[in-house]
């Protein structure tokens, strides 16, 4: 008895079912919004962690559309743009390449060197700060830093330095780490060398 | 360029265009009285080489110019 009293409940209920889910929905639609806090959630910026993926894509192709090809391929690959200095100290400099050049880093200092030595100058601590004052501590992505740093050095290269603080490489950059780069910017530009070489003959 | 957004599109239009033009020229100035600096990416005819020319006055800008990019004034860091 109890058996079948428990199955027509069963029953009962499975057929409601419906009738209770269209209840419940239309109570929800019907209620008045919550209410909330002074200044009201919605009103807060809610933390979007796409966004700075998003800018820093964007960044990346600006940088791309600015700089040459070399330019461009060295930062994707190595993650630094080499911009050569624009004074000579001797008429000779001018025929066999600078006589200085800069390594340009992301959120990193600007490091001089010496490109037929190898010899690491200065860094140049240099930054493109917010300002309107609404931004707070946020800095530019990554790729539009190296682009600032671009246009500055390109554009006028004594203005950019002289803004910057100079110190010697090891302040913020590892000297080794530098050393180790300007290897790979070697082996970068030797591979590519052979690699245009080799399209070159079998064109 | 902005911090914590990266690239915003200000304006745009036919500097050609009389209307456009004024607008255009309101939203430069805008973007120095900020203090930011506007750089017009170029290629040298010649070499290929790519460099940026900073533009302090919007006459001169370069006829062929398709964008001026505004960056924040660099400072010491």
């Amino acid at each position: 008895m109890l058996f079948a009293l428990l199955a027509l409940a069963l029953i009962a209920l499975v057929l409601a079912a419906p009738l209770i889910a269209g209840a419940i929905e239309r109570r929800r639609e019907n209620r008045p919004p919550r209410r909330r806090g002074t200044g009201g959630l919605e009103e807060l910026s809610l933390y979007d962690p796409g966004r700075e993926r998003r800018a820093e894509q964007r960044a990346r192709e600006l940088l791309r559309s600015c700089v040459n090809e070399e330019e461009w391929s060295m930062y994707r690959d190595l993650g630094f743009i080499r911009v050569a200095g624009r004074h000579a100290r001797r008429e000779s400099d001018k025929r066999t390449g600078p006589a200085y050049a800069y390594l340009v880093y992301p959120h990193k200092p600007i490091v001089a060197y010496v490109p037929a030595s190898g010899q690491l100058l200065s860094e140049y601590c240099v930054e493109f700060p917010d300002l309107t004052g609404a931004g707070g501590r946020q800095r530019l992505p990554a790729s539009d830093d190296v682009l600032a740093k671009w246009m500055a050095l390109t554009s006028d290269e004594d203005r950019v330095i002289r803004r910057a603080n100079l110190h010697l490489v090891g302040r913020q950059h590892d000297p080794a780490r530098v050393r180790r780069d300007l290897w790979r910017l070697a082996e970068w530009e030797r591979r590519r060398g052979s690699r245009s070489e080799i399209q070159q003959k079998s064109r | 360029m902005k911090p914590g957004h990266g690239e915003i599109l200000l304006a745009e239009g036919d500097p050609r265009v009389e209307e456009d033009e004024e607008r255009l020229i309101e939203e430069f100035r805008r973007q120095l009285d900020e203090g930011m600096w506007a750089a017009v990416p170029t290629t040298q005819p010649g070499s290929g080489r790519r460099e940026a020319q900073l533009v302090k006055d919007f006459a001169d800008i370069p006829i062929e110019a398709e964008r001026v990019i505004f960056f924040p004034r660099a400072s010491g860091g």
